[in-house]
């Protein structure tokens, strides 16, 4: 088991040194750099600068060296744990990161939680009570679940609240909480505002997970094994939960690998629908002004985030399954 | 065996002579569902065809005195029985916030027509013509099946041209995608070694990117200077570059577990060449299987699409499509004004249940295990 586990950890690092390169790739592609953005957008509004100055800019953030030799200085800086400074906002990346790298997970797992807690219960009581009512309502949500891109959902939800019932459902915090320091009232605030948009973001999932969780519990239920602790007289209920639920829920849990970093990603447009402080807005304008060394920070974040989620579900899987904790 | 009734062998018979495609068909046709499902595809693509057939009038016709208009809702029967008509609109404006409020007037109609002359464009490309499913029997009068926008196009007509894009991108990722999946895996299972751990590697890699963050990311890299048809391509292979890692590890396992069968050491031995081994006898064993995959890999690139476009990385005006007629609805003001913006969403959700409906049809069909 703890041999499964460092092997994973040990390939971690060359993961990331290829994703560095990848990433570092994509945000050097677009023609022209930061200051021929920069440049451009000054001329819209009127003002000019000089050519001296732009080349000095050029020579102060290092864009006239050649690709090479500016990849391996972002990566020495991110071995020392520097991410760089913004070019847009004159402000370290890190700081801008800070506090919307937070968000962003407490999003993630809540939306994770919310579909766990909504989709086993509903598989479990989908394949215990197949062709009923109920199933039917839960077949035809999920199927539109999984058809509805989420931000669709997002804006349908934010104009249903607009245009009836009068309120704006955008943001993480109420507006007196937005720039304050982190409280006890600030975190109850958050979690007021933070279902919504879990539930937007968790939909999808949650809709697959209980096409899975009553796919998996219909198999077990017609073995055997069923059909004997009912002979031997146990509560419907009771056998349900103690043996084919356990086992249906082992390839639930398989999914993690591929939902949690799903999580991730996905939050990023619901986040840019509904105006969270998270961040995936952050990545967006990033991209479209070319800062490249922010831009890179995010995405070299997500990539890690990815890692952690698949090795989590790695570790969970080789917990619960014998047979590949014993594989070695 | 010996006890089987002449009635019962003669049915046998008529399975045991059928192809694999006519049980595939017969098992697919059960399904009903599924098969309502392929029916609203084909009208899908229909419209992807020829979309100006289906349009009322040009998709780029602006008109700022008639933005906002709401839906004039086709109505086919009158007193008089079978007479398509619209009710009319009326604006007036709003002397204090200074914007158009329309009225719809039932009492006065706007006759339609099905098969009108209206505004003149080429079918396929090639035959010019001015005939249309739909319009307004008088050519003068603009009729907005389903509303304006704030530029005043009709949105109806947009529609049809954004599903021929949404549409198109699907299918074209998808087949690269598999193509992709198909060789590579295909190379990787089949001569394993050293070819098989490179692919093998790549899939890994690629499978634990964050694919939303670096499809954003490639898009943004695209030259703004590109031509619609150019962001068109580089979009669909952007979505595809993902899509074909599952496929390829399916098509590999296949090839792992086929390369040992009698049949292909028979074909062997019988002198086929490898070429011929793998297409004439490996391939089609398990074609239906990816068919089915890969129609349920078509909903995940339409859903991609318009997100990359809604957010304003992918698919650009002045190209149009359902993501880029999103884009409109972004700002909820407008959006409680003009609620038929929303409508392209709703195509998106039928478009997607319907590909992922017959894919659950065509992937239980043609597993031949299933009851």
């Amino acid at each position: 088991m703890i041999r499964y586990i460092l092997q994973r950890l040990l390939l971690l690092p060359f993961l990331l040194v290829a994703f560095s390169i990848v990433v570092f790739a994509i945000v050097q592609a677009p023609p022209g750099d930061f200051l021929t953005t920069y440049v451009a957008t000054l001329a819209s509004s009127g003002t000019s600068i000089s050519a001296e100055h732009i080349a000095a800019l050029r020579h102060e953030y290092g864009l006239d060296q050649p690709v090479v030799v500016q990849y391996l200085r972002w990566m020495q800086n991110l071995l020392s744990g520097n991410l760089g400074l913004s070019l847009e906002y004159q402000r370290p990346n890190a700081e801008l990161i800070g506090e919307q790298l937070a968000l962003t997970v407490v999003l993630a797992l809540f939306a994770f939680v919310v579909t766990w807690i909504v989709a086993v219960p509903a598989g479990i009581y989908s394949a215990t009570h197949q062709r009923s009512a109920f199933d039917y309502v839960f077949t035809v949500i999920n199927y539109v679940g999984v058809a509805t891109p989420n931000f669709l959902l997002a804006l349908v939800l934010m104009w249903v609240a607009f245009a009836y019932f009068g309120i704006g459902i955008t943001g993480l915090f109420s507006s007196e909480f937005v720039n304050v320091p982190w409280s006890l009232a600030r975190v109850v605030d958050l979690l007021q505002h933070v279902w919504l948009p879990a539930l937007v973001l968790g939909i999808a999932g949650t809709a697959r997970l209980t096409r899975v969780m009553r796919a998996n519990l219909l198999d077990e239920l017609n073995k055997p094994y069923v059909m004997t602790a009912r002979a031997k007289g146990l509560k419907e209920w009771r056998l349900v939960l103690r043996y084919p639920v356990r086992l249906a829920f082992n390839p639930l849990v398989s999914t993690i690998g591929w939902y949690l970093p799903q999580l991730f990603s996905g939050s990023l447009i619901v986040a840019t629908v509904m105006n969270l402080p998270n961040i995936g807005p952050l990545l967006l304008r990033a991209l479209i002004n070319q800062d490249m060394y922010l831009a890179g920070a995010i995405l070299l974040i997500y990539c890690f985030l990815t890692i952690i989620g698949t090795l989590i579900s790695d570790i969970l899987l080789a917990w619960l399954d014998p047979r590949i904790r014993m594989e070695n | 065996m010996v006890a089987a009734t002449p009635v019962t062998s003669e049915a046998e018979e008529r399975i045991s002579v059928a192809s694999n495609w006519t049980l595939v068909w017969w098992r697919f046709r059960k399904h009903r569902l599924a098969l309502f499902s392929a029916a609203v595809l084909i009208g899908f693509y229909a419209v992807v065809l020829c979309p100006d057939f289906f349009s009322t009038q040009d998709p780029e016709l602006t008109d700022a005195r008639q933005a906002f208009i709401p839906v004039q809702g086709l109505h086919l029967l009158d007193d008089n029985g079978f007479n398509p008509w619209v009710p009319s609109v009326a604006g007036k404006r709003n002397p204090v916030t200074l914007r158009m409020e329309w009225t719809t007037d039932p009492e006065r109609k706007v006759r339609a027509g099905f098969f009108v002359p209206g505004y003149s464009y080429r079918l396929f490309g090639l035959i010019q013509t001015k005939l249309h499913f739909v319009g307004a029997i008088d050519q003068g009068q603009r009729i907005f099946l389903l509303g304006s926008d704030r530029l005043g196009r009709d949105q109806w007509s947009r529609i049809m041209h954004a599903t021929q894009t949404s549409m198109t991108i699907g299918l074209v990722a998808v087949t690269l995608s598999v193509i992709l999946g198909v060789v590579l895996g295909g190379i990787s299972g089949y001569f394993g070694g050293l070819a098989d751990q490179v692919i093998q590697r790549m899939i890994e890699l690629l499978q634990s990117v964050p694919t939303i963050p670096i499809w954003l990311a490639l898009s943004a890299a695209l030259p703004r200077d590109w031509t619609p048809q150019q962001v068109f391509f580089a979009i669909t292979v952007i979505l595809s570059l993902v899509g074909w890692t599952t496929l390829g590890r399916e098509v590999r396992g296949r090839f792992l577990a086929l390369r040992e069968e009698d049949f292909v050491l028979a074909a062997d031995l019988a002198g086929a060449s490898q070429a011929r081994i793998i297409l004439r006898h490996m391939v089609p064993t398990f074609l239906s299987h990816i068919i089915a995959t890969s129609s349920l890999a078509i909903p995940v690139m339409i859903i991609s699409e318009t997100s990359l476009s809604f957010l304003g990385l992918g698919i650009r005006p002045p190209a149009i499509s359902w993501g880029v007629l999103l884009q409109e609805a972004q700002n909820i003001q407008t959006l409680a004004l003009a609620p038929w913006l929303l409508t392209p969403g709703l195509l998106v959700i039928v478009a997607v249940l319907a590909f992922n409906l017959v894919g659950d049809g065509l992937r239980d069909a043609s597993d031949p295990y299933s009851h």
